[in-house]
This record gives C-alpha cells, structure tokens and sequence, in this order.
C-alpha cells in the first residue's frame, strides 16, 4: 500500500500536528507514504477560488492529478476540504472529453496531460477501503475504552454526496463512526456531525462563524463526548483554534478537546502523544489524555 | 413490506403540548412512498396527523419535510429507501429552520418574504417592444435548471446559516435572485447584484453544499450563490471582506501555489481596518504559544512558475 501525500496547505501551515500525526499513524498501519511526489501540486482552490473562476480550479486541480499520475501512485488526502473540492473537479473533468482536453492544452505547456485515471481518497476511506476496519481494530494495543468520541465529518467530505462515490462506497457514510468503534471507543452520535463548522465564513461573518462552533460543541458536550474527532483540518482550525471565542461569544465554557483523525488512532496505537503534538491544541488535550491514562 | 414511521407531533393547542415521538407500524406496498405512509396513518390510524401535501408527484412541493435528519419531499422518497442502514424506524420531522404550526406543518411566512425581497419578477427598462420579449433559446436552457425550484423549502430547511442568523436570505432566494440576474429580459442586474452583495447576501452563505444535496429538482441553491459572487465581484462589488478573501485567496495561489494563511486575513480584513486586525491578535498569541502559527516566510512551492502561467492564461481568457 503506498500513496502520494498530498497534504493540502493546512497540514503544512497552523495545523503542523495533523502532517506529524499522519507520518506516524501510516507507518503503523502499513501505508507507505510518497511525500515528495505531490510537492509541486497547488492548493486545491478549497472552494474560495472557484467562487472566482471554476475553470481555473478545474485546471489546478487537473495539474495536480496529473503529477499524481506520473508518480504512477494512488492519491491520498488527509483533508475533507480537499477531497470534496478535487472529487468534485474530477467528476467535471472525466465526464466530459472535450473540457479535459481543453484543460488539458493549458497543462501542456508544463508536459503535462491527465488522463482521468486519479482517484483521490482521504486517508479515512483508505483506512476503512484498503487498510480495513478489521486490521484496524487487530493492529489497536492500547484500546481507548471508556473514551466518548463524537464524529465532525467537514461538509465536503459528505456531500455533494453524488460526487464522492457513496453509491459505490456505501461504508463511506459512515466510515468515521467505524474507526472510532474500531479503537475501542465510544461513538457520541449527534446531528451537527455532517454539518458546517463555520470556517468558511470565519473573516466574513464571524459572528455566524462562532455560532455554528458553539453549537456544535456544546451540543457533543452536552451529549456527553469527552472530544470531537475530525478528519478535516479546516474543521480543527475553527472548532479548536475559534473556541476560546465560541465561548466567550457565547458566554458558556466549552473545553471540548478537538482530535484530528490520525491522533486518535495514534493514541489507539501507543504514539507517545507529544509526537502527535497532541500538546500544541488551542483546547488543551490535558485533562483528556490523563483519563485516557495517556502522558500528556 | 412492514416499516415504522417515527413522526415527531406537536399540538400548541392539545393539553400537553409538548413535542414528541410518536411510532406507526405499517403494512405498505413495496413501491410505497413516504408520503403514502403517512397518509395512511392519517386515513386508517390516527386522523390528528397533520401534513401538507397536494399531487404526490414532486410538482407542487407541498410535503417538504425532513426523513431521517434531512430534507426531502415525501412524496418522492420511497419508503424501502428511507430505512436506515441496519434496520430500524424512519424518523420523519417537520422542515427545519421555520416555526412548527403543528405536526409536519410549518410557516412558510418567512420563506416568502424572503423570495418576495428579491423582487421575482422581470425589470426591464426602456420602450416595451410590439410584440413579446424575446429571450435566446441558450439562456433559456440555462435558466430552466433554477425555474425548476418548487418552492419546496428543502434548501431552506436544512441551511446552516439560516440554522443561527434568521437575517440571511437563504438558498431558495438567492437562487431565484440569479435566475432574474442571468434573465436577458431583466435590466436591474446592477441594482439586484448591489443589494445581493450586502449583509445577509450572497457572503454568508458558507458553502456546505447542504441545499445542492436535498434540493429535490437539481437546482443547485449553492452554485447559484457562487455565480452571484462572480457577478457581483466583476460588476466592482470588490469591497466587502468576501470578495477580498476571493481576492486575498486567488493571490496567494498564484503567487506561491498555496494558501499563505498569514496574509490572508490580513489582506481580507486590510492592514489599517484597526479594530478587525487587533481581533486577530489574541488569536495569534494563542497560535504562537501553541507552536501553531504557519511560517512566516511563506515559501513558494516547485514548480510554482506553471501554476502562475494557468493562472495567466485563464484571466486573460475572461
């Protein structure tokens, strides 16, 4: 099993930890990561760029799944933003010839061409498709017993749900609630999970912005969970970093521990936390780790 | 086939008017649908149960309502689809987002003036023409993929802003709000685009493609929504911090191939916009402390030079 890495800006940028976390977790569980390959590949657009010009994201996008080709590696994210936004591409990409040559001539000036064989997959689904769930749960030494994980997907990752193969993956729907059983701990279910954290409209309305994380968070407090687990860093930049002012906004305390996806599988099997940086979140994981029994 | 319906009744004027689950077992056809569960509910088990509904043909979007925590109409999801993975009933709620009347009934009051706000109808300007308007059969086409909106709610019920600021427009109006700016027969795009570009507009939509994915005809709320950025950001509607975080984005990609995320609240918020800047600083101080801060000298990645020439390539094309 090995894959090029692309691990999108946020993983290189403020959230350092999920890019660490990642090495170690994959290494653990038998994925071998290319991390030089995708090194050139450009932001996705996350969405922001297409508001401005669709096409020129397409072609971004098409560059990136080109180099992705020519590494002759499947391609392998560990962002919900990303996923969505380059499944969404390659949908428009490969169901019509005549746009993928199009873009294709503004690739060629670089030598490159996509041929339309990538097929960008989240580290989440590629633990629940290739990994599998079974050799998840077999490879867990340290079982997170008695630990209340409510799932936070990042709205990309679930929908449009035409464009991220659900027909064909029916498991993908809930492919987060499968990892969390299958390290032992105990899935807090909760309507907010599929919905939007408020990133997106961090510097333009930040009021709604901090609504949508209070509530969520709250809502997974109330319901119990001891943390929130993430599969997209855009979620952990506003649901960890934006949580002080969720409270404050708010004006109720929250202290709702936000885990990337590969720091609780880590911690599932043995990483030393620090590692994972578990110790450089904006809400601290302190309390958290020391019920878990864990360093922190 | 046999299925339960979980339906959530509420009844301001019974004695105990609190919300509740309530659970019908049915016997229904095979091709059954939702709506035709309910209806035999009302019919043949319990008469109390209120819902709108009208052709039971995804025509007169009447039966909106949410079928295991989303939006739909009842009358065209079928009961054998509507079970959940591994068994169990099918919860059925009213639309969310709008005041419970009773039941499955909601206000639609809002939701109308809403569409009302964004005055639907054709504004054209100078001399009326002898005989009809005539519009090009290709922007027809291309507008019959919104005029396909059934005014159903759906968008609207499962819009998360619309979840915490009652004050945002919303999918359904916005949509129709493009529909009369791409329509050749209308000349207040200027106006309409003006108004759409403020608080409330077309800038707090966040993009959770919510409304693309219950949206029961294909309209697509939120690809709408973008158009109307595009539109508003080319009509010189550069101004508001949504156009200059488009703007602060795009730079950062054709600049180093990737997001600066230092600069790019700076360049959204404007470095002398003093109030909104010191905003940023205890979040900065916290990112610091945390060894989360992105690096300062943002560095280009290899290869950089192609993407700029995409980017060079595709702006001058527009």
């Amino acid at each position: 099993m090995r894959y090029a890495l692309y691990p999108g800006c946020v993983a290189r940028g403020a959230a350092p930890e999920l890019y660490t976390a990642t090495l170690q977790v994959c290494a653990r569980l038998g994925i071998e990561l290319d991390v030089d390959s995708m090194r050139g590949a450009a932001c996705t657009g996350a969405g922001v760029l297409q508001e401005k010009n669709e096409r020129l994201g397409d072609a971004l996008n098409a560059r990136t799944f080109a180099l992705a080709e020519r590494s002759g590696l499947p391609l392998m994210t560990i962002c919900s933003t990303c996923q969505g936004v380059m499944s969404q591409a390659n949908k428009r990409l490969t169901q019509d010839p005549a746009y993928l040559a199009e873009i294709n001539a503004d690739l060629a000036e670089e030598g490159l061409e996509y041929r339309g064989s990538a097929d960008p997959r989240h580290l989440l689904w590629v633990i629940l498709e290739d990994v599998g769930i079974d050799k998840l749960r077999s490879l867990v030494v340290r079982p997170l017993t008695g630990f209340k994980a409510a799932p936070f997907y990042g709205c990309y990752i679930v929908r449009p749900s035409s464009a991220l193969g659900f027909e064909e993956h029916p498991d993908r729907q809930d492919a987060l609630e499968q990892v969390i059983e299958a390290v032992g701990a105990e899935v807090v279910d909760f309507p907010g999970k599929t919905l939007c954290c408020g990133f997106p409209i961090l510097t333009i309305n930040q009021k709604n912005s901090l609504r949508m994380v209070a509530n969520h968070t709250l809502d997974a407090r109330g319901r119990g969970a001891d943390a929130m687990v993430t599969p997209c860093p855009l979620c952990h930049l506003n649901l960890d970093g934006y949580q002080p002012n969720a409270a404050a906004a708010a004006k109720k305390p929250i202290e709702l521990p936000i885990l990337h996806l590969p720091q609780m599988i880590g911690l599932a099997l043995d990483i030393d936390p620090k590692a994972m940086r578990l110790n450089k979140h904006i809400v601290s994981t302190k309390k958290l780790l020391s019920e878990l029994a864990v360093a922190p | 086939m046999k299925a339960t319906l979980r339906v959530r009744r509420f009844d301001p004027d019974s004695d105990t008017p609190e919300a509740h689950f309530q659970e019908y077992d049915l016997d229904v056809e095979d091709s059954a649908t939702v709506l035709d569960g309910l209806i035999k509910v009302r019919e043949e088990v319990d008469g109390t149960l209120t819902l709108r509904c009208s052709c039971r043909s995804a025509i007169c979007g009447s039966c909106a309502m949410r079928i295991n925590g989303q939006a739909g109409l009842a009358c065209n999801t079928k009961i054998s689809d509507a079970v959940p993975r591994g068994g169990g009933p099918i919860t059925i709620e009213p639309a969310g987002n709008m005041q419970i009347i009773k039941d499955l009934v909601v206000d639609f009051q809002p939701f109308w003036d809403k569409v009302r706000a964004v005055e639907p109808w054709l504004q054209p300007e100078g001399p009326e023409p002898e005989t009809e308007y005539v519009a090009p059969n290709d922007a027809m086409l291309h507008e019959a993929g919104v005029m396909a909106c059934i005014m159903c709610g759906a968008c609207v019920s499962d819009c998360t802003v619309l979840a915490v600021d009652s004050n945002f427009l919303g999918p359904a109006a916005l949509a129709k709000a493009y529909r009369l700016v791409v329509d050749p027969r209308d000349d207040a795009e200027a106006s309409r685009l003006a108004r759409l570009d403020e608080y409330g507009g077309v800038w707090d939509c966040t993009r959770c493609m919510e409304c693309v994915e219950v949206c029961p005809k294909g309209v697509a709320p939120m690809d709408r929504i973008m158009a109307l950025r595009d539109k508003a950001m080319e009509r010189g509607h550069t101004g508001t911090y949504g156009a200059r975080h488009a703007d602060a984005f795009a730079d950062s990609i054709k600049h180093s191939g990737w997001l600066d995320e230092l600069k790019l609240p700076i360049k959204t918020f404007g470095l002398f916009n003093i109030p909104k800047i010191l905003g940023l600083v205890p979040v900065g101080i916290r990112a610091q402390l945390a060894g989360k801060r992105p690096p300062i000298f943002h560095k280009s990645i290899p290869g950089v030079q192609g993407i700029r020439r995409i980017f060079d390539r595709m702006e001058s094309r527009r």
